[in-house]
């Protein structure tokens, strides 16, 4: 059933996520436009777009996503399995944790997964590359370089380059030059 | 000796649920981990600094969100399972209401609005700031020639092979957690005499305490 699906997907989904939302979008891509496909890689990007323009964390767009398959009960399902079962994880973890204080492979697991959790949120930002960016010429990668030239040099609120950017591409549009 | 401090008072649900709600609302951009500090630590006092960068370790290893999952360590340690609840909820509620409203907007009225050429600039300045957070991340993070491979391995293999996550996870975790396992951790340590090693571990209490995204 439809609905058993968008929970069942979503649930993997936040318990494949090491190293938080963006680690997992290639595998979300995946499975939301390459398996079933409940919607297009165009509607994918515009939909993790969407979720940069509400607050808090930007992952909650998964909601959207299960709109898009089936209405409100989708929406809602796509939210629980996306949160439900990663956050009972960390309610069980948060107890051993404290009592795991001084065991080394505290450290060691630490170490090892965070050089591979950098490799994760890399290939996230090639799958939004690869369903917003492509194919509408270069002003979608002057807009991210001015973004990482920015962020790199001044202290700024990345909302604001958010609105920005997307205030540019709307102009270009207006100007006939996107 | 790694507890937190107990609350002088019992601090009630609704004060906490408040205060992640307007944590929801209030943190754009991302940067959710910074926002949390700010409030837990700084404003309500609710953590000290060595808890959060525990908590905010444990995060970062489980699976989920950061931000949710730094609400529920918060929320349990403040009240139990109640105050583990109402600080997730909290946490989420403003922006779900803010992306389901535009989410709706948006699909129901797709043909009348052309709000593509929008969120083409929102979703490229996105990528921009996933790609300043990868490298900030990876100061701390990524640190000797093996950290790059492991790096490496797991874009390629993500992005370029296009092989299901979980098989690359259950390829390169054991081999880089089994690379930094408690034996050869110290082994290391007593060959590098005081050199990278130690430096490394010293700055990361710092560094992780500004990291994380949501």
């Amino acid at each position: 059933m439809l609905l058993l699906q968008v929970f069942g997907v979503f649930s993997m989904l936040s318990l494949l996520a090491i190293g938080g939302g963006a680690a997992v979008l290639p595998e979300m891509k995946a499975w939301t436009v390459g398996a079933a496909p409940w919607i297009s890689a165009e509607q994918f990007g515009q939909i993790y777009s969407l979720g940069q323009l509400a607050p808090g964390p930007n992952m909650l767009m998964v909601g959207v996503i299960g709109y898009h398959v089936a209405s409100w009960a989708g929406a809602a399902l796509a939210l629980l399995g996306f949160f439900v079962p990663s956050g009972l994880l960390a309610f069980a973890a948060g107890h051993a944790w404290d009592r795991f204080a001084a065991n080394p492979w505290r450290e060691a697991i630490a170490r090892g997964l965070g050089p591979m959790t950098i490799g994760l949120i890399l290939a996230g930002a090639v799958s939004i590359e690869r369903a917003v960016m492509q194919g509408h010429g270069p002003l979608p990668y002057a807009i991210a370089a001015a973004v990482v030239a920015i962020l790199a040099t001044v202290r700024v609120n990345p909302f604001f380059l958010i609105a920005g950017g997307g205030i540019a591409t709307w102009l270009a549009r207006q100007a006939g030059i996107l | 000796m790694s507890e937190a401090p107990p609350p002088a008072e019992r601090i009630g649900l609704g004060r906490i649920f408040k205060a992640f709600f307007l944590l929801g609302a209030t943190s754009f951009g991302g940067g959710v981990v910074a926002y949390l500090r700010e409030a837990l630590v700084v404003r309500e006092r609710w953590l000290d600094d060595r808890t959060f960068v525990e908590g905010l370790e444990l995060a970062q290893m489980l699976p989920g969100l950061n931000a949710t999952n730094m609400s529920v360590y918060v929320g349990e340690r403040l009240r139990g399972a109640p105050g583990a609840l109402v600080a997730c909820l909290g946490m989420m509620l403003p922006g779900t209401i803010v992306v389901m409203a535009l989410g709706v907007l948006v699909a129901e009225n797709a043909k009348a609005w052309d709000l593509s050429s929008v969120l083409l600039g929102v979703g490229s300045a996105a990528v921009g700031l996933l790609v300043q957070t990868t490298w900030r991340l990876a100061q701390p993070v990524v640190r000797n020639a093996f950290d790059v491979a492991i790096a490496a391995a797991t874009f390629v293999g993500v992005s370029w092979l296009r092989l299901p996550l979980p098989l690359v996870l259950l390829v390169i975790a054991p081999i880089a957690i089994g690379r930094y396992r408690p034996r050869a951790a110290a082994a290391a340590a007593a060959g590098a005499a005081g050199g990278e090693g130690g430096r490394a571990e010293a700055g990361d209490a710092d560094d992780d305490a500004g990291r994380g995204h949501a």
